[in-house]
């Protein structure tokens, strides 16, 4: 077995990243703001997909996280990021442990389906309440992080520190929870969940703590791309958010933690650069990116990069 | 009175109009066991090429009422050129692999096709409102409402008779039945599996089309149509049972009638209640109402 790099790999990221944090150009830190909000929505993806689920319905965590904290901001007039952050998270988690109890019981098609049709019914009702601005959406301010107030022009670079600061945490968190018991059975319930209960391992109960633990980073991912952007809308939560999820994640792979937020980086990358200058061709280049991948990549771009190491 | 005769009838015209879109791709994944996301890009290329055709038509001065077999040219054509190109391109070199990721490889001729879309009629939407305008107005109770709706009920009722004629009483339908129960022994019992793939992939791409084309002259065809419609005829197959054509009629007419009593009464809930009855349904029969119960293998 080769030895474990993923610590130095992910301390030598977040090093680098809060490096860029204080001195990279503002639309370098945004970009890399919102990749890493996608990626934590990613890393929660990858852990269902680990278990042999794949939800097309991500898009009601990222859309809770994200109108959860800018409410906070704009109608309760707590704009402090930190407890933002900590809505969008914790709001998430609550209805994944509620909507979990009966998705966990779905697999394959099916599950997708059924998230992707409470991730409509979010949409559906944020797109009717005139009260949250309809198809607008509306726009949020923060102005401090955990009681420190915040200059103009400082607190996008504050709140990405703060991002990749959670990216660290989570990641490693999610390394070790991985290679843990519960990890491995998450890939033996892909393989053959059946032998897994017979073996006598509860399947629904590792499915529904790993739905939960996806929706709560999905809400994390929804509150700091809230906070990068200052707006939220209704699209948050659309099929087409949750579709874009699923193919960063495949991008990526499921091979690693860090995986997620790579592949994320070079999905706003090069969404960027395609805006800028082939817009009408860049959902066919996604597409054939895909296409490309599953026939030619089955593990991600993850597995380029352990080529190259082993 | 008078309202709930509205209502229901509102609620029929819609229905119709998901069940050519549900019937195509609950067919699609009966046989074939793809849910086909790129249904969506081929209602909307059914839309753009009938609304370039039968505006062609028009626009050389012949008779008006050609324009609706024109409607019918252009998703017979769009079905001919995109259901072997899409099967015999992308699909046949894919089959075997999970159900979910022929999902996502038919996510990613979705995107493709988007773009190409653009690429070929550019982003400005198209206008065909003389099939709609056409056949003037009737009358329930003091409400007035275009002849064309008709026109959508009785095609969709057409198809699904024809549909199951076709699949219960002729001899190519009976081959499909047995492709869908048992693939390798229909194929070790000489039935030519490839070709039947083949057939029902371009029979739905027809379909989808053809529900495009015929809702053309009711809105104007611009980009992104085809997305919308994509979530809302996966409600409706799922509601009824993947693979079951009774299913997705009765899906569709659910579906249909609850949104059509949301417009009427709580227009707030219109999106909400599509998805809603979706999971109501999938938390009552998991696996939607009309699915044959599946062994498990261990």
């Amino acid at each position: 077995m080769s030895r474990d790099r993923t610590a130095a790999a992910l301390a030598v990221t977040c090093a680098l990243l809060l490096a860029a944090a204080a001195i990279a150009p503002q639309w370098l830190v945004f970009l890399l703001a919102l990749a890493l909000a996608k990626g934590l929505v990613v890393l929660g993806l990858v852990l269902l997909m680990r278990t042999g689920l794949v939800s097309f319905g991500q898009g009601l965590y990222f859309g809770l996280g994200a109108y959860a904290s800018a409410l906070l901001a704009n109608r309760a007039g707590l704009a402090d990021a930190a407890l933002m952050i900590v809505a969008g998270t914790v709001c998430a988690a609550a209805v994944a442990a509620v909507l979990g109890l009966l998705l966990a019981r779905y697999r394959e098609i099916f599950f997708a389906m059924l998230s992707l049709a409470f991730s409509m019914i979010l949409y559906g009702a944020l797109v009717k309440s005139s009260a949250l601005g309809s198809t607008d959406g509306f726009n949020l301010h923060a102005k401090a992080f955990a009681g420190v107030a915040l200059a103009a022009g400082v607190e996008r670079r504050v709140f990405f520190a703060v991002s990749v600061l959670a990216l660290l945490v989570v990641a490693w968190l999610l390394h070790r929870y991985l290679s843990s018991h519960w990890g491995r059975l998450s890939a033996a319930i892909r393989d053959n969940e059946l032998r897994v209960e017979y073996l006598g391992a509860s399947v629904y109960r590792v499915v529904y703590v790993n739905y939960v633990v996806a929706g709560a980073l999905a809400g994390m991912g929804g509150a700091f791309a809230a906070l990068a952007v200052g707006h939220v809308d209704p699209e948050t939560a659309y099929w087409t958010t949750s579709g874009e999820f699923v193919f960063i994640a495949i991008l990526g792979g499921t091979g690693n933690v860090l995986a997620p937020f790579l592949s994320a980086a070079i999905f706003e990358g090069l969404r960027t650069v395609a805006n800028q200058y082939a817009p009408n061709v860049w959902q066919m280049s996604l597409g054939v990116a895909m296409l490309a991948i599953i026939m030619f990549l089955p593990g991600g771009l993850w597995t380029l990069l352990r080529r190259r190491a082993a | 009175m008078s309202t709930a005769l509205a209502v229901l009838f509102d609620g029929v015209v819609y229905s119709s109009w998901l069940f050519l879109m549900a019937a195509g791709l609950t067919l699609i994944y009966g046989v074939m066991k793809i849910l086909n996301i790129a249904h969506g890009s081929l209602y909307a290329l059914g839309g753009y090429t009938a609304a370039t055709i039968a505006g062609a038509w028009l626009a050389a001065g012949h008779a008006a009422v050609g324009s609706y077999a024109m409607l019918l040219v252009a998703a017979l054509l769009v079905g001919a050129v995109m259901g072997p190109l899409l099967e015999r391109g992308l699909l046949k070199w894919m089959y075997g692999k999970d159900e979910v990721v022929l999902l996502l490889i038919t996510y990613a001729a979705f995107l493709i096709l988007e773009d190409a879309i653009k690429l070929v009629w550019g982003v400005e939407s198209k206008l065909l409102p003389e099939p709609y305008s056409l056949p003037g107005n009737f009358r329930i109770g003091t409400l007035a409402y275009p002849v064309y709706n008709l026109v959508l009920i009785a095609v969709a009722v057409v198809v699904g008779l024809a549909l199951a004629w076709a699949l219960y009483r002729t001899r190519q339908g009976k081959l499909l039945l047995a492709v869908i129960h048992d693939r390798e022994m229909s194929a070790a019992m000489g039935i030519n599996v490839d070709r039947v793939y083949l057939a029902t992939f371009t029979v739905g791409a027809m379909l989808a089309a053809l529900g495009g084309a015929l809702t053309a002259p009711m809105i104007s065809v611009s980009p992104g149509i085809g997305v919308e419609v994509i979530v809302l005829s996966f409600a409706v197959v799922v509601v009824g049972g993947l693979g079951s054509l009774g299913g997705a009629a009765i899906g569709a007419l659910m579906v249909g009638i609850v949104r059509s009593l949301a417009v009427r009464y709580w227009p707030e809930a219109e999106l909400f209640t599509i998805y809603f009855v979706m999971a109501l349904v999938l938390i009552a029969r998991p696996k939607g109402l009309f699915s044959p119960p599946e062994a498990r293998k261990i």
